[in-house]
């Protein structure tokens, strides 16, 4: 497959921007073994094993996760699920002993490829963890364009561009508009989890991650959130590691099941939730274990 | 791990069953009040049908209340959707009974048209679809359930012949035609009642298997071979 048929769902601005460029590769590296794949596939995921030390965490995992949609992870406690989540944008390397054997491919790029920039994998594959972790001595404005300026964008009017596209994606604009430069610790925990999501658009990523991004968050802020979710998979491919079942039932479109290390089932949500095929997903989903 | 939840799935196992009781007990007393022309037990069953739909509206209350409160999955959430499913069916049994009780008290004003023979019938395969669709909901035996669904024919087929054998009695002794149309009536009740057992059966299949064989052209007992 050559590039210019496989898909990158998001590309807002690219050409008026003066984003680095965001493809990962060298111009002429071969990539021998890529086989055709559907423009609809984000993820192709295939045997990943991801070992700490002499702990084997994620066990021949092999899947396919679809281009703008909402995939959930399940699983009980150190099943691999946040390993699993973190192997997709190579966040689990900073821990060392890490291994990982397997391939990953987005949009059909290996991205553990030894020409592979893992800064660059992390820019197209952007991240929100469970506590909202703002830059606490930034205003609410500079959390979110700091990705950018560090990426060497000076340019005024991009900056703010991108900053008021990213809190209007994240749903926040609307509350912080009047004091984009005030604390962004000044804001309450369901707003900064917003902010965080906010900084994570403001690179213009094509993939998210979200490691329970709701769990401390109340009813409402978690609502916010799900919302948030819905209305992004039209541009972005999420990835949603979630300890609620019935966040994953309302937000997510296909849900794997993880345990012990292994995916034991991956299908449509609807499946999974009223019908799964396996008897230990059932006994997870309906609380019987885990 | 035995939960707490499922305490109180199976309470609501238990009132279905109990319910069943009820509707198989209405189908059997109607019919013997027919047949016997016991006018007191007709009335009786008219009487009891108050007790099925409190229960229905009991189920109801009980599979909301789990819905929105327990948030029940998969087979949880099958069995919860499906009780209400097969609450419904009884009840509606319990009414068909009723509309039997009400032809039955009209009937024994006038001499017996014919000795009852095909009502009977009808009547006692009706009960036993009913029977082992309930049984099989308890037992999880989806064999059984499969195994009624096409019994339905067979009290169908026996409908159209009583409705073809009154309608030349119509036609030859006009003066029976008030008793011929309830007859006819009772016999539409009984096939009612087969239908609502099948529905069952179709809903217990569901519920262990989670495949939804209602309008496949009936075909579920091939199905699973």
């Amino acid at each position: 497959m050559n590039a210019s048929t496989i898909d990158f769902p998001v590309q807002m601005n690219r050409n008026e921007s003066n984003a680095p460029g965001q493809n990962m590769q060298k111009p002429n590296s071969p990539e021998p073994e890529a086989h055709a794949i559907a423009p609809a596939t984000a993820f192709q995921i295939g045997k990943l094993s991801v070992s700490f030390g002499a702990h084997t965490v994620l066990k021949d995992v092999s899947l396919d996760i679809k281009a703008r949609s909402v995939t959930a992870i399940i699983g009980p406690s150190g099943c691999g699920k946040s390993t699993f989540l973190r192997s997709l944008n190579r966040m689990h390397e900073l821990v060392p002993d890490a291994r990982m054997t397997g391939t990953i491919r987005l949009f059909g790029e290996n991205i553990y490829g030894p020409e592979i920039d893992p800064v660059v994998v992390r820019r197209r594959v952007g991240m929100v963890f469970q506590k909202s972790n703002p830059f606490p001595t930034m205003s609410i404005s500079e959390n979110v364009t700091v990705g950018l300026r560090l990426n060497g964008i000076r340019n005024k009017g991009i900056l703010q561009e991108r900053l008021e596209k990213s809190l209007k994606m994240a749903a926040l604009w609307d509350e912080v508009k009047d004091r984009l430069n005030a604390a962004s610790t000044s804001l309450s925990g369901g707003q900064q989890q917003r902010l965080c999501i906010a900084r994570a658009l403001a690179v213009e990523p094509e993939v998210i991650l979200m490691d329970e991004p709701a769990s401390a968050l109340d009813p409402l802020a978690t609502t916010k959130i799900e919302e948030l979710i819905l209305d992004l998979k039209k541009d972005f491919t999420i990835v949603i590691v979630t300890h609620n079942m019935q966040q994953a039932a309302r937000i997510s479109d296909q849900t794997a099941f993880f345990y012990l290390g292994e995916l034991v089932e991956y299908a449509a949500t609807r499946k999974i939730f009223t019908n799964p095929s396996v008897k230990q997903t059932e006994d997870y989903v309906t609380g019987r274990f885990g | 791990m035995q939960r707490h939840f499922d305490q109180e799935l199976a309470e609501l196992k238990q009132k279905l069953l109990t319910m069943g009781g009820l509707a198989e007990a209405a189908v059997s007393n109607v019919i013997k009040a027919l047949v016997t022309r016991d006018d007191d037990l007709a009335r009786k069953v008219k009487e009891d049908d108050q007790e099925l739909d409190q229960f229905e509206i009991d189920m109801d209350e009980m599979a909301i209340a789990l819905l929105a409160l327990k948030a029940p999955l998969a087979s949880d959430l099958r069995l919860i959707t499906v009780a209400m499913k097969i609450s419904h069916d009884l009840e509606r049994v319990g009414d068909e009974a009723t509309t039997i009780a009400r032809r039955a008290l009209e009937l024994s004003q006038e001499p017996q048209l014919k000795p009852y023979v095909d009502i009977p019938r009808m009547a006692d395969l009706g009960l036993s679809m009913l029977k082992d669709g309930l049984d099989s909901f308890v037992n999880g035996n989806v064999k059984q359930a499969l195994a009624v669904i096409p019994r339905d024919k067979e009290v169908d087929a026996i409908n159209k012949q009583l409705h073809r054998e009154l309608v030349s009695y119509m036609i030859e002794r006009p003066p029976t035609i008030t008793r011929c149309l309830s007859l006819m009536v009772v016999s539409k009740s009984l096939e009612r009642i087969a239908d609502h057992a099948t529905n069952i059966a179709e809903e217990v299949v569901y519920l262990y298997e989670g495949r939804d064989i209602r309008h496949t052209g009936k075909s579920g007992a091939t199905q699973t071979a």
